[in-house]
């Protein structure tokens, strides 16, 4: 019985409607065309295009930012980066960083989504709570959470104390250091995914629900093979923005960790800034530039091709 | 005088003089006749006390020069590193900026981005270059040109904190070789006081530690040999030696709780609060315990002691080499003649002795040591004019790409996460990359 009803929702009437390319809107376009299309195209070939040729012709010289890059290595900066330790913990680390953003922040998301997407008092107000974080900095709340879990003068301090224990020194521990970043990656984000989810879970239909209902589904029932289908898009693309935001973290790492202890909360783009910026390796850092790129692009491409196609 | 942050309301007699300036450019297209010389001056200072000193010298200089406006521009120390090629290469390069010398000193000067003070500084028989100590001209100088201006000098030490070395019955005094340093820190420990202060979320910090044991190990000739990649480099049997003592030390756990994660104002602090013996720091320690301190008083100055690392048994170095800090000004190609006139002025002995009287600098000017009044800082100022052999740090001196990885290896060998083999040679691997 419930499968029908997914059955039925998940392919909705078909109602194609056929838009004829042709005159008389054709002749008219091109003078549109012309136009509008110039500027876009200029700002978006100057400083998108250009600077992403610009990066994987740089990662293929040594150059220290200073003059013209004339020392030329081929792939070399390639091997360096492939062969080193602390961009495998890089790659390690974005890995675990779109694990737990899967895993744990987007069902937080939606069991918090479902809770708040009904009109109950105070429902506003707790919204606005869970989507704080997002609204905040990253670099502030980087800062924030720096002194939370300072071991000395922050809240863990405090807590610690209160109970009489040794206070842990989180943030300098190579083996926790990652899962406290993490933990503040899913406080940071999982705002802006449950608002996502709310807006999704309110062009739900009632009358389906309430059908489900009639055919006497239970509320897992429900939230099982009404809700979750009908939230297809919205989890599709809830996880499209989780994965490309996963691989760009950086500026909540830096004043957390720095990448730190040891690397071991390095991410490609904390990695970028270290070796390639700090160390004025303009080479290697547009290797990484371009490593990141490709894995952005397939990633992006892929998900979008396999999985968003009919959204 | 302008400053970008400063709040300057509204000053007629200034905006007068810009709307005829401009007044002049839009009517002919060339407008110097009201115009003044802009003379823009980079730092990374960020304690308000000195940059008011700056402001007064300044101030002082346009009264003399009413032609010249002197800007002072401020960057934060990483910002501003990792902003200055491309700034130099810019038509927004300031006149002149703070430069540690050392190897990005260097790049710097190869690019043709730097303005060549040799002939300068040579003219009326030197009269310029004799304003600075040899010492400090020479660790600015490559290729015999002369890429800055001599501004300050500085020296890394050992100080303790008298009160808690009484209390467990060290004596400072009697730490002349690193086994003894490593018996006083045991001696700490046992009676339940952190040793040492360390910053390991900074890294540089404790670069210190590997840098003078390298240098009391192998000495100037094998250090300078490994710095030109000539010989067996890092991988020589002295800096190998240094980095397993370093393991030594990491082994006792030394730190206080969470080092690893320690910034160096926290780690000042961590001193400050009396909360560990000793700190290996700069020469104004005693001013930077007290700004980062809990209480925002720290400890009383005759409460700190002071003194140099020790010697290894057995090794090329002497007591009296320091490891320090040697800044000056990296004059831009572009610069304006008033603004190499502003900065002469600004490193005369007469300037420097204002700053150094301010506790800010030990000066890098002829004879303006007598205005130090921190006594400190003057113990700091005899131990560098003592010095047989004075080495910038190493994460300037190697360049930014290998010195980031001697700071990178000397957190991992005390942390015990690397052994100082595979430390060596990862510098090694670092600088035959350069």
């Amino acid at each position: 019985m419930t499968d029908s009803i997914a059955m039925a929702v998940a392919r909705p009437v078909a109602s194609k409607v056929h838009v004829r390319y042709k005159s008389p809107t054709a002749r008219g376009r091109l003078p549109v065309l012309v136009l509008f299309l110039p500027p876009a195209l200029l700002l978006f070939t100057l400083f998108v295009i250009l600077p992403m040729g610009e990066a994987a012709w740089y990662s293929l010289f040594r150059w220290n930012g200073y003059g013209p890059p004339t020392e030329f290595v081929g792939l070399r900066n390639f091997t360096v980066l492939f062969n080193n330790a602390a961009f495998s913990q890089a790659l390690i680390n974005n890995g675990l960083i779109i694990v737990v953003s899967l895993l744990l922040q987007i069902p937080l998301a939606i069991w918090l989504a479902m809770m708040l997407a009904h009109k109950i008092a105070g429902v506003v107000a707790f919204r606005l709570i869970f989507f704080l974080p997002y609204v905040l900095a990253d670099v502030a709340a980087g800062l924030i959470w720096r002194f939370v879990y300072d071991g000395d003068y922050g809240l863990f301090a405090a807590i610690a104390g209160f109970f009489g224990v040794a206070t842990p020194y989180v943030l300098a521990d190579r083996d926790l250091a990652i899962y406290a970043v993490l933990a503040v990656v899913v406080w940071k984000y999982f705002g802006f995914h449950m608002m996502l989810f709310i807006a999704g879970l309110q062009a739900v239909d009632r009358s389906v629900l309430e059908a489900a209902e009639i055919d006497g589904a239970t509320g897992w029932q429900k939230f099982r093979y009404v809700t979750l289908p009908l939230l297809g898009s919205t989890v599709r693309l809830s996880v499209f923005f989780a994965i490309i935001g996963s691989l760009q973290l950086f500026d909540l790492i830096m004043p957390l960790t720095g990448g730190g202890p040891s690397n071991a909360t390095q991410t490609m783009v904390t990695f970028l800034y270290t070796y390639g910026v700090t160390r004025m390796q303009v080479g290697l850092g547009s290797a990484v530039g371009v490593v990141l790129f490709v894995i952005c692009i397939t990633l992006a491409f892929g998900y979008k091709r396999i999985f968003m196609r009919h959204d | 005088m302008t400053q970008h942050h400063r709040k300057t309301v509204f000053d007629a007699d200034r905006f007068v003089r810009l709307a005829a300036a401009t007044a002049i450019v839009f009517a002919s297209g060339s407008g110097f006749a009201y115009a003044q010389t802009v003379v823009k001056w980079m730092h990374v200072e960020t304690v308000p006390a000195y940059i008011q000193v700056w402001e007064e010298i300044a101030t002082a200089y346009e009264a003399d020069h009413p032609d010249v406006d002197v800007q002072l521009q401020f960057l934060e120390n990483e910002a501003f590193k990792a902003k200055l090629p491309t700034l130099l290469q810019s038509d927004a390069a300031p006149d002149f900026f703070y430069s540690w010398g050392g190897g990005v000193l260097r790049q710097q000067s190869q690019t043709g981005a730097l303005m060549d003070l040799t002939e300068a500084m040579n003219a009326d028989d030197g009269a310029w270059a004799k304003a600075y100590k040899p010492a400090a001209l020479a660790g600015l100088t490559y290729d015999g040109k002369v890429y800055a201006v001599p501004y300050r000098m500085g020296t890394i030490s050992f100080f303790y904190n008298k009160e808690l070395f009484q209390k467990a019955g060290v004596k400072a005094e009697d730490i002349t070789t690193w086994n003894d340093f490593l018996q006083a820190v045991k001696t700490l420990k046992d009676a339940g006081i952190t040793p040492i202060a360390g910053g390991g979320g900074d890294k540089w910090p404790l670069h210190f530690y590997w840098s003078y044991l390298v240098m009391r190990n192998a000495g100037q000739e094998v250090f300078d040999k490994a710095k030109n990649n000539e010989g067996e480099g890092f991988l020589d049997p002295a800096i190998v030696k240094a980095g397993e003592q370093l393991a030594e030390l990491g082994k006792l756990e030394p730190f206080q709780g969470g080092y690893l994660g320690a910034t160096w104002p926290q780690t000042l602090g961590v001193f400050g609060d009396g909360k560990a013996a000793i700190l290996l720091g700069f020469e104004h320690t005693e001013a930077n315990q007290r700004n980062n301190a809990g209480d925002g008083k720290g400890l009383a100055p005759e409460n700190i002691g002071r003194f140099p690392f020790p010697v290894v048994e057995g090794g090329a170095g002497l007591v009296t080499d320091t490891l320090g800090g040697l800044n000056g000004w990296a004059v831009t190609k572009n610069a304006s003649p008033a603004a190499v006139e502003f900065l002469r002025f600004l490193t005369s002995p007469e300037q420097e002795r204002k700053m150094a009287a301010a506790g800010m600098i030990i000066p890098a000017a002829v004879g303006a040591e007598d205005g130090l009044k921190n006594d400190l800082m003057r113990q700091a100022a005899e131990q560098l004019a003592a010095s047989t052999w004075h080495q910038n740090f190493f994460d300037q001196d190697l360049g930014p790409s290998v010195g980031r990885v001697v700071n990178d290896v000397s957190v991992e060998i005390l942390a015990g996460q690397m052994s100082s083999e595979e430390g060596a040679q990862m510098i090694q691997d670092a600088r035959e990359l350069e």
